[in-house]
């Protein structure tokens, strides 16, 4: 399938979602749904880096905040509507993303981990000092209640959730771009063998790069929508251990190597985690998260999609790149 | 026109450690220079110098590729690999997920290795058959002396001028290594290449060398200007072989 069909294909789908939503005239449908979206965008950001280059990123939370704090910071400047925030959040996280890069691309493995962690310490000791953004006493972000387009009063909710359903139809596309390019071959290679890839004259460092800003921006861009959603945004909850935590975790139960294993993952927690919210409570979540987790990697390593690829016989080879090769000659 | 690589005064370790003393060594054009020493005495090093993934804190790296000199301090290693210059990394380090045909393809990552893709990947198939039989086996599941033909294929898809081996003989069986070292030397005759080869096994090298240098405790101890040079030398036998 051409990426301008799959794109199509899944905004159709979007759609059906959304005409599901005003069907059932429930608004919880849209608050609980504009979460499960929004680690959708998260998760596949996350995989870029994580899943495809295998550059496992802990610090998911500080780029998810620092596209929420910019959505605070444009709020107070000059309020522009959600759509720009969400460009402006992805370029200001996917900044971040680049900076990040150049300063911890020399490290490996868990070095690089404890590296993105320490990073959203750093970040977030930032924004508590900062009063312009409210400091630790947090933001208040008033939305209106409905938006006036074209005469028509919309539900501000709604119309969060349709903007996270666009932005999610466009990480998902963005990821199996990505997956299919020469890039997510030399993402692969970098992830299997990096000294190897560099013997083959793979530019390792150049990818690295642009895979921690494209990873960066995506995060970035779930995150700006944020503040509007929540209405009051403080640094804990910016940078709360739950996306960090989640946007691993997704990833890692769906499955790293396709763009459809965060997209499953982030359903399949995201789902769970609203659902036990309402009926036991919403600090069990990282519980069931880290009981998933435990399950998955002893049972299926590689994920739902590792298991699909088991039952169906197939061999548990990734796929990111592969069919560049197989066509390049 | 000429194909050689130059190495002058040559000072590199990792952080504190100082392993490479002063190292000075030629590869003329079109010959074949073996560099001898048994384990932890810089071959590694001196290999991950020239590739520009350590950085020399003293000397001069020169390559003269067609004719024309680059200093390959300060590039990176894939500018490296694009002048041409190929490796053959010690321990294979093939990808084992990917197929055969895969890892070849892989090579040839670096615009100037695609253009003269096809070309390069039907020589590849000529020089090695067995490769061209196992196509789409995965690299993973192939015996050491297969997968040293894979890394060798991997590194002529880069389309090189100089070649750089790393070790074949690591993990083979005697019969393999004579094998291995016997095709480096076919494909030096049959591509034109230009071939530094670090190897611990002293008899089967020197059968291919048109010139030798023994490395002992990072510095040059000694160094052969000819084949012959290098079998008659009481020298070797005394820092190689300890006689």
């Amino acid at each position: 399938m051409k990426s301008p069909v799959f794109f199509l294909v899944w905004i159709v789908v979007a759609a059906i979602v959304f005409a599901f939503g005003l069907y059932l005239k429930n608004d919880y449908f849209f608050f609980a749904g504009y979460t499960v979206l929004q680690y959708v965008v998260l998760a596949t950001g996350w995989n870029i880096l994580g899943g495809y280059t295998g550059y496992v990123n802990f610090g998911s939370a500080a780029f998810f905040a620092m596209g929420a704090y910019a959505s605070v910071v444009m709020h107070k400047v000059a309020p522009l509507p959600v759509p720009l925030l969400i460009i402006i959040g992805g370029i200001v996280s996917g900044l971040v993303g680049l900076g990040m890069g150049y300063l911890t691309l020399r490290l490996r493995g868990a070095f690089f981990a404890i590296a993105t962690l320490a990073l959203a310490v750093v970040l977030q000791t930032l924004i508590v000092n900062w009063d312009f953004v409210g400091g630790s006493r947090g933001a208040y972000i008033i939305r209106p209640n409905t938006l006036d387009i074209a005469g028509l009063q919309i539900p501000y909710i709604e119309y969060l959730f349709a903007l996270m359903l666009i932005l999610a139809v466009c990480a998902l596309t963005v990821a199996r771009i990505v997956e299919r390019s020469r890039l997510g071959f030399g993402f692969a290679t970098i992830r299997d063998d990096e000294v190897a890839a560099e013997a083959c004259g793979v530019p390792t460092l150049r990818l690295k790069l642009m895979a921690t800003t494209l990873s960066g921006a995506l995060m970035g861009m779930a995150g700006a929508p944020f503040p509007y959603y929540i209405g009051y945004l403080q640094p804990s909850s910016a940078f709360g251990l739950e996306y960090a935590v989640n946007s691993i975790a997704m990833p890692m139960i769906g499955g790293t190597t396709s763009w459809v294993g965060p997209l499953i993952g982030a359903i399949v927690l995201g789902t769970l985690q609203q659902v036990a919210t309402v009926t036991i409570s919403s600090a069990v979540n990282l519980l069931i998260v880290g009981l998933l987790l435990t399950g998955f990697v002893i049972i299926a390593p590689n994920g739902i999609l590792g298991l699909i690829h088991k039952f169906r016989g197939q061999s548990d080879a990734d796929k990111v790149g592969r069919r560049v090769i197989r066509e390049t000659p | 026109m000429g194909n050689s690589l130059t190495l002058s005064g040559v000072h590199a370790g990792y952080g504190a450690v100082h392993v490479l003393h002063d190292v000075s060594m030629t590869v003329p054009s079109g010959e074949t220079a073996v560099l001898l020493g048994t384990n932890g005495n810089g071959k590694t090093t001196l290999i991950r110098c020239i590739l520009g993934m350590i950085r020399p804190t003293a000397g001069t790296l020169t390559a003269e590729i067609d004719g024309q000199t680059h200093n390959l301090i300060g590039m990176t290693t894939e500018e490296i690999v694009n002048l041409g210059i190929g490796i053959v990394p010690e321990g294979r380090r093939l990808f084992p997920r990917l197929s055969v045909e895969e890892n070849l393809l892989l090579g040839a990552f670096r615009p100037k290795a695609r253009q003269e893709l096809k070309r390069n990947l039907d020589f590849c198939y000529e020089c090695f058959p067995r490769l061209a039989e196992r196509k789409s086996q995965l690299a993973g599941s192939m015996s050491g002396g297969e997968q040293q033909m894979v890394a060798l294929g991997r590194a002529l898809m880069t389309a090189p001028k100089i070649l750089l081996v790393d070790e074949p003989s690591v993990g083979l069986a005697p019969i393999l290594v004579s094998r291995t070292i016997d095709k480096i030397k076919e494909l030096k005759d049959s591509y034109q290449l230009t071939v530094l080869m670090a190897e611990q096994n002293f008899n089967q090298a020197i059968r291919i060398a048109d010139r030798g240098y023994v490395i002992v405790h990072g510095k040059i101890a000694y160094s052969g200007e000819s084949a012959a040079d290098l079998n008659n030398n009481d020298l070797i036998k005394k820092f190689y072989l300890g006689l």
